[in-house]
């Protein structure tokens, strides 16, 4: 029986909930359950209300026009919530849908193609965003931090560039490492650009079928193949060391406009670690220079940084999550220092170097950080 | 009430026999789903027992209940499938742990019973991960249970030394081991056996996730198609070798024998053990492509049995009673059987498993053994012991992993967790 009285316990709990949330929900011009009247035609399309609450959402579809019609909600970006294909003239149908808080549209498509003819829909609901002045100034110092960081890798990466073009190999493998760390400290605010990271770091094996590497293959792997595992430099090379400058100067100068909230910035944190799970403790991130501790490092500060901003509000709301991290990231931090003799330098043990039992713990140690980080981004905005 | 669940001394809220699915229990809908499902459930049973059919717990994917004075997962009926997974310790701080074998406890209460762990697998802050993993959403309970030991290494911590079980020794090597340390041993294990091998896998990666920072997986081992049945009444199962194996296992209703070879008893010390037992486990690779090749004579000589009936040699039933002297001395049931070990008797419980194959097209197969029994000094010890030396099937297995474990008794209440008479005592 013990289901069923727990389902009735939870139940009311959600009723309750469900009433705090609406308390501070934004009006809708239909209420939950109205339809929305759309009426297609030829070259219009009128729809009954403008917003409605979150879940599910109704239109009762008439076709007044001498084609066949579409009618469909889609996302700001064109992407289909929900669509019914083939109403046709004097018919009529009723499409529902869950629906989520957001902006949308309703499109009707006489004839069934084109962009067809649109009007706007809210769909309101969930809580409103307040506004924590902390977690503004969080992201704002967050925002620095990132425009810093990439700030001040464009001379190690520029100094990275001189030594390939100079050609010498020994003077670039010194370069190699360093010139990476800023970009590793914040990679999630650089992979929201979405076109940067396939140039600057993608791997071998990112490529896909049909890509050439010896032409698609770009940025620093492509670089660290040539300088550990081929041993030499070319003109490719030299061409490809002043791309990745001028593809990172376009990093450096977008950082400004990146979308950073204080969801993305946790979640951004937990991201890094996932960077370390997937790719640096498996050694698959730097497999020619085996410098993955470097970025390893790199992606733990950054996930600190972001971490530290947000702690204040964080703790207020679990302080026993905020407990937990600073012990995992200490922990994590000094078992990095094992593999590094000066704790100013970022001169770690090669990987390959790290044998099997030493990758477990340092595998068991991102997973004592990481599966608290995830906890991170509810704590901040509950 | 009907009831649909083998007979357990023990009672549990969530096992009433009706096969709750793992729905989330949040949320509008799930509540109504919960609730639909549970008044189904209710009219299902009562038609089978209208009927007269008695389904068998397998089939209705029943709980089995958790809270008991042993540990279910022993002499529990055995599932069919297994996800073994030894750990090792990560915090010192003596408080967390116990807090962990509390968090552990209370779900591991919830996903026998067929529940999500925590506040489900959907329905919660759309920021945070969700506490369930959600794989086992609308499975049933599938007779999970889910069972703790501790390992030697862990009487190094916490100040337990003086705790430690004098039957809980290091197992010594025996000839031919060929053991993988980072396969091998572990602080804890938990054993989650299953009729339904996504609900076994579910409990454990769940289990493991509750644990991260605290304790990490050391290694786990999927099983299959067990080797040994505690259920004598039902066909006897066959291992990969395509011999039966557990004939005469020690069965889950036989009282007296598990009394007297699996639980441990009020005055065999330490208190915190009565009710508990040991637990063996040890992979065993077959070198399943020679075996295959070996004549039936070979093979039926090898384990003194036949391969289609299983009788034993010189008798015409599988069930008929041994008459040792009859096999070859190097016979695998001659030199495992009780009259040659001065009785030493072990309660098996173990799976077959297939990794794949290994780099050489070879099937990386074999037994993953589990035996529980009273005191590990009289139970596999001796008998490996005996068979290490003499065993005719030594050509075509080895022992490449070796754990062992102290299991403490059964959780008795809602209020009780695993360890806690071990861990109530003063450091």
């Amino acid at each position: 029986m013990r289901a069923v009285r727990l389902s009735v316990v939870t139940a009311a709990a959600t009723a309750a909930a469900l009433a705090a949330v609406t308390g501070c929900t934004e009006k809708s011009d239909a209420k939950g359950g109205d339809a929305i009247q759309v009426t297609a035609a030829d070259s219009t399309c009128d729809t009954s209300a403008k917003s409605v609450p979150a879940g599910q959402v109704t239109l009762k579809i008439e076709n007044k026009g001498s084609k066949a019609t579409e009618v469909e909600i889609v996302f700001p970006d064109d992407r289909i919530v929900s669509e019914k294909e083939n109403i046709g003239p004097g018919t009529k149908y009723t499409l529902t849908a869950e629906v989520k808080a957001g902006s949308y549209e309703i499109a009707c498509r006489p004839g069934m193609k084109g962009h067809g003819v649109r009007q706007k829909l809210t769909v309101t609901g969930g809580k409103v965003a307040k506004r924590d002045p902390r977690l503004d100034k969080a992201v704002a110092a967050y925002r620095e931090y990132a425009q810093t960081q990439a700030d001040e890798t464009l001379p190690k990466a520029e100094a990275f560039a001189k030594a390939i073009k100079a050609g010498d190999i020994e003077a670039a493998k010194k370069e190699f490492a360093t010139s990476r760390l800023g970009w590793e400290r914040t990679e999630p605010v650089a992979e929201s650009f979405g076109d940067i990271d396939p140039k600057v770091d993608v791997r071998e094996d990112g490529l896909e079928d049909g890509q050439d590497p010896a032409k698609d293959w770009t940025g620093w792997h492509r670089l660290e193949k040539s300088l550990w595992q081929d041993k030499k430099i070319g003109d490719r090379e030299k061409e490809l060391a002043d791309q990745l400058v001028k593809d990172l100067t376009d990093w450096k100068e977008r950082v400004g406009k990146a979308e950073i909230t204080p969801t993305s910035m946790a979640n951004g944190a937990k991201e890094l670690l996932d960077e370390v799970a997937t790719g640096k403790v498996t050694g698959e991130e730097d497999r020619y220079s085996h410098t993955d501790l470097s970025d390893f490092k790199g992606n733990v500060e950054g996930a600190q940084e972001a971490y530290e901003l947000l702690k204040p509000v964080a703790k207020e709301n679990d302080a026993a999550l905020t407990t937990e991290l600073d012990k995992q990231f200490t922990a994590l931090n000094t078992l990095l220092d094992k593999y590094r003799t000066d704790k100013t330098s970022y001169d770690f043990t090669s990987y390959d170097k790290v044998g099997d039992a030493d990758r477990k713990e340092l595998s068991d140690a991102v997973n004592a950080l990481a599966e608290p980080l995830s906890k991170l981004a509810a704590a901040v905005v509950k | 009430m009907t009831d649909t669940t083998e007979a357990t001394e023990a009672t549990s809220e969530a096992a009433d026999g009706r096969a709750p699915t793992r729905r989330s229990l949040i949320g509008w809908g799930g509540a109504g789903l919960a609730l639909g499902a549970a008044a189904a459930g209710g009219a299902v049973a009562m038609a089978r027992t209208g009927n007269d059919v008695d389904p068998t717990a397998a089939e209705t994917g029943a709980a089995v209940a958790f809270h008991g004075t042993h540990q279910a997962g022993i002499a529990t009926a055995v599932q069919d499938r297994l996800h073994f997974a030894a750990f090792d310790v990560k915090t010192d701080d003596r408080a967390e742990f116990v807090q962990l074998l509390k968090d552990w406890t209370e779900a591991a209460r919830r996903i026998t019973a067929g529940h999500t762990v925590g506040e489900g697998a959907y329905g919660g802050l759309a920021e945070a991960p969700p506490d369930d993993t959600g794989e086992a959403l609308g499975l049933k309970p599938s007779r999970l249970t889910l069972t703790i030991g501790f390992g030697p290494s862990l009487f190094d911590k916490f100040g337990l030394k003086d705790q430690r079980p004098e039957a809980l020794v290091d197992l010594p090597k025996f000839p031919g081991d060929n053991l993988e340390q980072a396969r091998s041993n572990g602080d804890l294990c938990i054993q989650a056996c299953a009729d339904d091998p996504q609900v076994a896998v579910h409990a454990i990666r769940n289990l493991a996730r509750i644990g991260f920072g605290k304790v990490a997986i050391r290694w786990s081992q999927l099983g299959f198609g067990k080797t040994s049945s505690t259920t004598p009444d039902a066909q006897t199962p066959r291992n990969l070798m395509g011999f039966k194996d557990g004939t005469r296992n020690i069965a889950g209703t036989e009282t007296d024998r598990l009394k007297k070879f699996v639980w441990v008893g009020e005055g065999d010390g330490p208190d915190w053990m009565a009710g508990g037992s040991y637990l063996v486990a040890r992979r065993i690779r077959m070198n399943i492509e020679t075996w295959d090749r070996t004549s039936l004579q070979e093979q039926e000589d090898v384990f003194g049995r036949d391969k289609g009936e299983g009788a034993p040699v010189g008798k015409a039933k599988e069930r008929d009673k041994p008459f040792l002297k009859a096999m070859k001395p190097d016979a695998h049931v001659r030199l495992a059987h009780p009259d040659s070990n001065d009785g030493a008797t072990i309660l098996r419980r173990g799976y077959s498993f297939t990794d794949g194959t290994d780099g050489l097209g070879r099937l990386e197969a074999g037994l993953f053994f589990l035996a529980y029994q009273r005191d590990v000094r009289k139970g596999f010890i001796p008998v490996q012991r005996n068979l290490s030396r003499l065993d005719a099937l030594n050509e075509y297995i080895q022992h490449v992993s070796s754990a062992v474990f102290a299991v403490p008794p059964g959780v008795r209440d809602k209020d009780d967790w695993w360890g806690r008479a071990l861990f109530s005592k003063e450091a």
